[in-house]
């Protein structure tokens, strides 16, 4: 039976993945001999390949960003709000892609793929990467594609960061960068949640040193608590308490240490779903790429300077509630930007949804999301 | 633009083309979006209204959600050539810090606010009412213009400040300026409008 898909998704996508066989020097001074890197395109490349789009996913997401891989699917793409016909990221318009991370656990070469070496996988033994990395990984898949420069770069959180490493790393190869819910470096606290996250994965016994895959097992506790302690960072303490209260599962205490709490529920779902689909070695390196981030670092700390060479025009978006990367960390993107006389607008939207408003159809955001976009269209016909 | 408000008219006639201008509170962009594209001017707008925001990306605009109340402090001194203020001063929490703030950033500033010395103002409220105008719709329980002054009142606190006007021009909100409202500004002009730079 054929299934029918909404009219504004993109429907049924296939991931592609595409082999580099030139090393990659990496940012730790690694190389990687070898990579493949799994995407999905939405859209069709129009003649003068001026219409594409490359979306960056955030930490624990992928390449899958819109639409369904099969029927069956009971859930679209992460950013199915925003990625389709006739939505911010119009696929009527543009030809949009993305690209699994280096380093993941979904297709991209990462802890879980073989070592060139020895044939097994490279668990802990995969290089450190960084956003760098990940941005000039990229750069090679944009020429494979046979696209000269991205109409824009947009991404979310750490996909943020990418899209602005990417107008500092290659600053003719794109046109626009959309910055969302995102901040120019971690702060310490950013550093200290990820930090305990590590800790739950690592110290979990069946984490065997990053070597669990040998061992024919995972780290099913660590990852869930790290998850778990990401979930609350993503939520605002009012989008928790419109969600959960005080609920309890049963209506009266039970003077006990099962979960009572629908908020307890909710994190041990989340936290056990997330160890299905979820590597505890990806994980440790994406949050290790966050900690790295900062791209003001080789300026002296002086971001405008870092931000000095940047041609494209940009749009930064942030949300009221996200205690994560607030407004005030996106501001800083802009006070750079605006040092250089980059052109530039903001976008401070009012949500209690916290970080993960981001993914959310909040109207104010849709409508400023797409208001932007419409202009990167006249862009490209030109 | 013949569809341009006189006011703004006149302040696009005030600005030097080419140069680098700051618009707070930029509202739908008009102003802005008219000097971009017909005096060849640079620059951004701040605006706290996610409605405006999106009409000025739409128009291409540079447009930052900005709360004017909070201060210009993203901004270096003497980055812009103007920082305009169009009727926004008399809504603003600290309307005399923020004529500093845009001698700060700016090296001059052009301002417009409506005049609550217009006669139809006195002549509501010597009859003991608030007043009401086309310029001050709102009622005093919910207008947002919490700094209301006149023309006096206004060059008083310039005086103080060591703000230099270099010019000034008060129309209403059909015409621009005629004789009456040259003769006596603060009883007949309906709107005001200075451009001033730092003594």
């Amino acid at each position: 039976m054929a299934r029918e898909f909404p009219d504004d998704s993109v429907g049924l996508v296939k991931s592609r993945t595409q082999h580099f066989s030139e090393p990659l020097e990496l940012d730790s001074g690694a190389c990687l001999p070898h990579y493949d890197l799994i995407y999905e395109t939405y859209g069709e490349l129009n003649a003068t390949h001026s219409n594409a789009i490359l979306i960056c996913h955030a930490l624990s997401s992928d390449h899958h960003a819109a639409g369904y891989n099969s029927p069956d699917d009971r859930k679209p793409g992460w950013w199915e709000v925003c990625i389709g016909p006739g939505k911010p990221i119009d696929t009527n318009r543009f030809f949009v892609v993305c690209s699994n991370n280096l380093g993941g656990c979904k297709g991209s070469t990462g802890p879980m793929s073989p070592h060139p070496e020895t044939g097994t996988p490279y668990g802990p033994d995969f290089p450190i990467v960084t956003v760098r990395d990940w941005v000039r990984s990229q750069a090679r898949l944009a020429d494979a594609l046979g696209i000269q420069q991205w109409a824009a770069v947009i991404g979310g959180s750490l996909g943020g960061m990418q899209a602005l490493q990417w107008a500092m790393d290659f600053p003719d190869r794109l046109r626009h960068s959309v910055v969302i819910a995102a901040a120019p470096r971690l702060s310490a606290q950013n550093i200290a949640f990820n930090e305990v996250a590590r800790q739950a994965i690592m110290s979990d016994p069946e984490f065997f040193n990053g070597r669990f895959y040998e061992h024919d097992t995972i780290p099913r506790r660590g990852l869930m608590l790290a998850r778990m302690l990401g979930h609350i960072t993503y939520l605002s303490d009012d989008a928790m308490r419109a969600k959960f209260g005080r609920e309890l599962r049963e209506g009266k205490p039970r003077f006990g240490f099962d979960v009572e709490f629908e908020v307890e529920s909710y994190l041990r779902y989340q936290g056990k779903a997330f160890v299905d689909r979820f590597d505890a070695n990806t994980y440790l390196l994406m949050t290790k790429a966050l900690d790295y981030f900062d791209p003001a670092k080789d300026f002296e700390d002086d971001l405008s300077r870092a931000l000095a060479n940047v041609q494209a025009r940009f749009m930064v978006i942030a949300f009221t509630s996200d205690w994560r990367f607030a407004p005030d960390r996106s501001r800083e993107i802009v006070k750079a930007l605006l040092d250089g006389d980059k052109e530039v607008s903001y976008a401070e939207v009012v949500a209690h949804q916290g970080h993960d408003a981001f993914l959310m159809p909040i109207p104010n955001y849709i409508n400023v999301f797409s208001a932007y976009t419409n202009l990167i269209n006249v862009d490209a016909e030109t | 633009m013949n569809s341009l408000r006189p006011e703004l008219r006149i302040i696009a006639d005030w600005i030097t083309p080419g140069s680098r201008v700051l618009d707070l509170g930029c509202g739908d962009g008009t102003l802005l979006a008219h000097l971009v594209h017909h005096h060849n001017v640079s620059g951004y707008g701040l605006e706290i209204d996610p409605a405006n925001i999106t009409t000025c990306v739409q128009k291409g605009l540079n447009v930052l959600q900005t709360d004017l109340d909070a201060g210009l402090s993203d901004f270096d001194e003497d980055s812009f050539d103007y920082v305009v203020m169009t009727e926004a001063l008399q809504a603003m929490r600290y309307p005399d810090r923020l004529l500093k703030e845009m001698l700060r950033v700016g090296r001059e500033g052009i301002i417009t606010f409506p005049n609550f010395g217009h006669w139809s103002c006195r002549w509501q409220l010597l009859l003991g009412n608030m007043p009401v105008t086309p310029s001050l719709p709102a009622q005093w329980y919910n207008t947002p213009n919490i700094h209301l002054c006149t023309l006096t009142d206004f060059e008083k606190l310039c005086k103080n400040e060591h703000i230099h006007i270099l010019e000034r021009t008060v129309v209403d909100r059909t015409h621009e300026s005629d004789v009456l409202m040259r003769l006596l500004p603060n009883l007949m002009g309906e709107i005001a409008l200075y451009r001033f730079r730092k003594d």
